[in-house]
């Protein structure tokens, strides 16, 4: 195979999922070629999964459907070779990291692939060490991979794909379940092993700004089956086909835009570092002065307060450390850190899952220490991250009523109090559907609802946005904006995603290694270098943007865009 | 985090042996101490597995609930044998020896107290070996090892998912159940035993689902990287047998033997003290 013949070629390849009228297919031609790195793209139901997982020839070998068109991959065709087949050929790095690692040690689930090939034991372990060199694990080949850190389980998974010898690496949403820095170092590991090893990358991601964190040579923008584009970042940054098709683009692209500039490929729009801004500057300061400056808000009564929590599991390892905060009534509050650093610890406090050693928390001033669970789930709702996790009726109906059920509440109240909130969540056309009929973005709803009937003055959602994509991650998030708005819900969400807690969020607590570190406004902290180091958070391109603009408060011009993109959205909604 | 009945790494003599072995030691063992009611050889056995049990560092955390179980179970099975067959022990012995009359038809004798007693020592030579096979066998040595003897290695790495899997589904089991418990959910001693049945069954319904998206998520990542290709494969956490796996091997050969021997020697399986 020569340098200029495609590794991976699709010619006019449409394809219709068995259960499905339309095809999620539509005509694809695509050509990749050896040593590129290639971006797709799309919003859920765009079509970019199926896309991949013709690649790994999971379709149509364990999805089954109808295939027209021909697809070559590394000069077979995957259909023919089977998923076995293309294993040897693409290594497929999935979304879930925890959920891939088959075996109990590192060292195992690196060998995994060459225990189903039947290699020999010696010839495993040999080429077990010169992967796990490669990838800087030699040291963690005993250990568990559920005990690791977020960026090593990601090496780990990918050592496990690697150590087939394949040409192409497949990353299904990489960057879904990392913290912000993790993400960030993930997509640098990825370009240093390009430039090692004779390597083809394909990325699926909507999240293009951390992707672009590194060069990529190409982004196949897709939308309902079709590719729309197929272009170098530079010219797909310059146009407006990203925002019409339901992709984010980089912050500061979406200022200066706001700005009024028109930006060029020559410009070389694809890094905030690297781009020439020589041209745009004056227009943003022009800008930044003459916007509408965002203000402080009133802060409403302490609802809940934490003072000086101490906890640890059993004595040995102290996982909160003399914490304290508290949040205000109609407040929308995310809480933020590296996984591991005492986020879900928090909330289990809150909720009385687990009891603190020492300090205090109260509710509107009173000690909280003596009521129950159940007593706490009457003034707090607390959401699990996935919708399945908290879903244990067949019904919505009675999903949703359950927790006036056990609590006696009598029947005819029950059905006023859930017709309303079914009502307010959007969700009283399908009152009598059963639960398994609904989406996922509909299910985490009925989550919502379910304790939203109990009438909580404070909601806490772990993650609710994990795994989302823009749209569904809108939705959910306008949703829960419009019950603060609303019905006046105090709001703590626990998250990772950095865009959440810039655009929704009036406030965030920082917390790295079981501590404080910051309890401020979310511009304030993603333009402050330090906390975002320790706390594993990136800083926002918004800061860079500003810096490199000459303008002397990034911090403020962040807020500023950030207001200025709310207004937006709201008028997008008025008309 | 001490969890129930499942794997702990630590370097013992015990832990040192390959899964093999010790999945060989455990079938042998609980083979010669169901065939036997040689009381000596239980005797003996009693004592072996004691040593072993405590050679192996467990600690009683790991085992405690589970035992309690099995003594339940055990005193159940003592209790239900006498009322159901309180002569079983003087037909076996061919001798009755009164000690006192209870009540009714049933007189306690010597010879059922004795044959009780044998079927309560077999029960403490057999548990012990489970619990030090379980905790110290590392599940994926043992999928090998089971794989080694024969068992199919689609099933014998089922076994080891399943073990591997036990500390996750422990972790979600309890999230779940707290979440379930701030909705008013009564899962502590308060409520009913009845009701409590039934509320458990809230939280078995959510860790089902989530258990099935894990499930996908594995089955996938196991299919992507080749697993069931070919009708063999190697495993990379097997282990070459040492001596001196070859001398415990031999030993619990030799001693199953000659526990056959033994007790098979006079043409019954029992040891009759009463003649």
């Amino acid at each position: 195979m020569g340098k200029h013949e495609p590794i991976i070629e699709f010619a006019d390849v449409t394809f219709k999922y068995k259960s499905q009228q339309q095809p999620t297919l539509k005509n694809i031609n695509l050509k990749i070629f050896p040593g590129e790195k290639v971006l797709i793209a799309g919003q859920s139901g765009s079509g970019k999964s199926t896309l991949a997982h013709c690649l790994n020839a999971l379709i149509p070998c364990s999805y089954a459907g109808d295939m027209s068109g021909v697809l070559r991959v590394c000069g077979g065709e995957p259909r023919q070779l089977g998923v076995f087949g293309m294993s040897k050929r693409v290594g497929t790095v999935l979304q879930d990291t925890d959920g891939q690692f088959i075996a109990l040690t590192v060292g195992e689930d690196l060998a995994f692939a060459l225990e189903n090939e039947c290699t020999p034991k010696e010839e495993m372990v040999q080429k077990v060490s010169e992967v796990a060199g490669k990838l800087e694990l030699t040291e963690f080949l005993g250990s568990a991979p559920g005990a690791l850190s977020g960026g090593q389980k990601q090496r780990v998974s990918l050592g496990g794909v690697m150590t087939c010898d394949v040409k192409i690496l497949l990353f299904d949403e990489p960057l879904a379940n990392l913290d912000p820095a993790t993400g960030k170092r993930t997509i640098a590991l990825i370009d240093e092993l390009m430039q090692k090893e004779d390597l083809t990358v394909i990325i699926i991601e909507h999240r293009l700004e951390d992707v672009l964190y590194r060069k990529v040579d190409r982004i196949v923008l897709m939308d309902d089956g079709m590719i729309i584009a197929d272009k170098t970042p530079d010219k797909l940054l310059s146009s407006d086909i990203l925002k019409s098709h339901g992709i984010r683009e980089p912050l500061y692209i979406a200022a200066l835009k706001a700005a009024g500039a028109q930006i060029s490929p020559e410009d070389g729009p694809s890094s905030i570092d690297t781009m020439d801004l020589s041209a745009h500057k004056d227009k943003v300061k022009e800008w930044y002065h003459q916007a509408d400056k965002n203000k402080e808000q009133e802060k409403g009564d302490t609802l809940l307060s934490l003072s000086h929590l101490q906890f640890s599991y059993n004595d040995t390892r102290q996982i909160i450390k003399d914490v304290s905060f508290d949040i205000h009534s109609g407040e929308m509050v995310a809480l933020v850190g590296k996984n591991g650093a005492g986020k879900s610890t928090i909330a289990s406090l809150i909720c009385g899952f687990l009891r603190p050693d020492e300090g205090v928390i109260s509710w509107k001033g009173r000690d909280l220490s003596d009521l129950s669970i159940k007593e706490r789930g009457e003034i707090i709702g607390y959401c699990m991250q996935s919708p399945n996790q908290m879903i244990s009726r067949p019904m919505i109906y009675e999903e949703v009523a359950l927790g006036l059920t056990v609590r006696g509440v009598p029947e005819n109240e029950i059905k006023e109090r859930v017709y309303e909130v079914l009502r307010i969540c959007g969700l009283y056309p399908y009152r009598n559907w059963p639960v398994s009929a609904l989406s996922f973005g509909q299910k985490k709803r009925v989550s919502i609802a379910s304790i939203l009937v109990m009438d909580p003055d404070l909601i806490i959602l772990d993650e609710p946005t994990a795994g989302q994509d823009y749209a569904h991650y809108t939705e959910i998030m306008e949703f829960l904006k419009d019950l603060r708005n609303q019905l006046g819900v105090t709001i703590l969400m626990i998250t990772h995603d950095m865009h959440l807690m810039l655009e929704y969020t009036d406030r965030t607590l920082v917390l790295a290694d079981g501590e404080l570190l910051m309890d401020g406004r979310p511009w304030d902290v993603l333009t402050n270098d330090e906390v975002c180091d320790r706390a594993y958070l990136k800083r926002t391109s918004l800061y860079d943007l500003a810096v490199k603009c000459g303008i002397d408060d990034p911090g403020d011009f962040a807020a500023t865009f950030i207001e200025h993109e709310k207004r937006e959205r709201g008028a997008i909604e008025v008309k | 985090m001490a969890r129930i009945l499942s794997y702990e790494k630590k370097n013992t003599f015990v832990h040192r042996l390959s899964g093999f072995t010790k999945l060989l030691f455990l079938i042998l063992w609980c083979f010669a101490g169901a065939m036997t009611f040689e009381t000596r050889i239980l005797v003996v056995m009693l004592l072996i597995g004691a040593g072993v049990y405590y050679v192996a560092d467990i600690k009683w955390k790991q085992v405690s609930s589970v035992f309690i179980a099995i003594m339940i179970f055990m005193t159940l099975n003592l209790v239900a044998i006498f009322f159901f067959a309180p002569y079983q022990g003087c037909e076996i012995y061919d001798s009755r020896t009164a000690i006192c009359h209870l009540f009714g038809n049933y007189y306690l004798t010597k010879e059922q107290l004795f044959y009780e007693f044998n079927v309560c020592i077999k029960y403490f030579t057999v548990i012990p070996s489970v619990f030090v096979f379980l905790t110290t066998t590392d599940p994926s040595e043992l999928a090998s090892s089971l794989n080694g003897v024969g068992v199919p290695y689609s099933i014998a790495y089922s076994v080891e998912i399943a073990l591997r899997y036990i500390p996750d589904v422990q972790d979600e089991y309890t999230r779940i159940k707290n979440a379930q418990q701030a909705r008013g959910i009564e899962m502590s001693a308060k409520g009913s035993l009845l009701k409590r049945i039934k509320n458990t069954s809230l939280i078995i319904f959510p860790l089902i689902f989530s258990s099935m998206e894990k499930i996908e998520v594995v089955s996938n990542a196991m299919e992507l990287r080749g697993f069931g290709k070919k009708p063999k494969r190697t495993w990379y956490s097997k282990r070459p047998l040492t001596s001196i796996d070859l001398y415990v091997i031999s030993f619990i050969t030799l001693f199953c033997i000659a526990t056959m021997i033994i007790t098979f020697a006079d043409g019954n399986r029992f040891f009759n003290p009463f003649r």
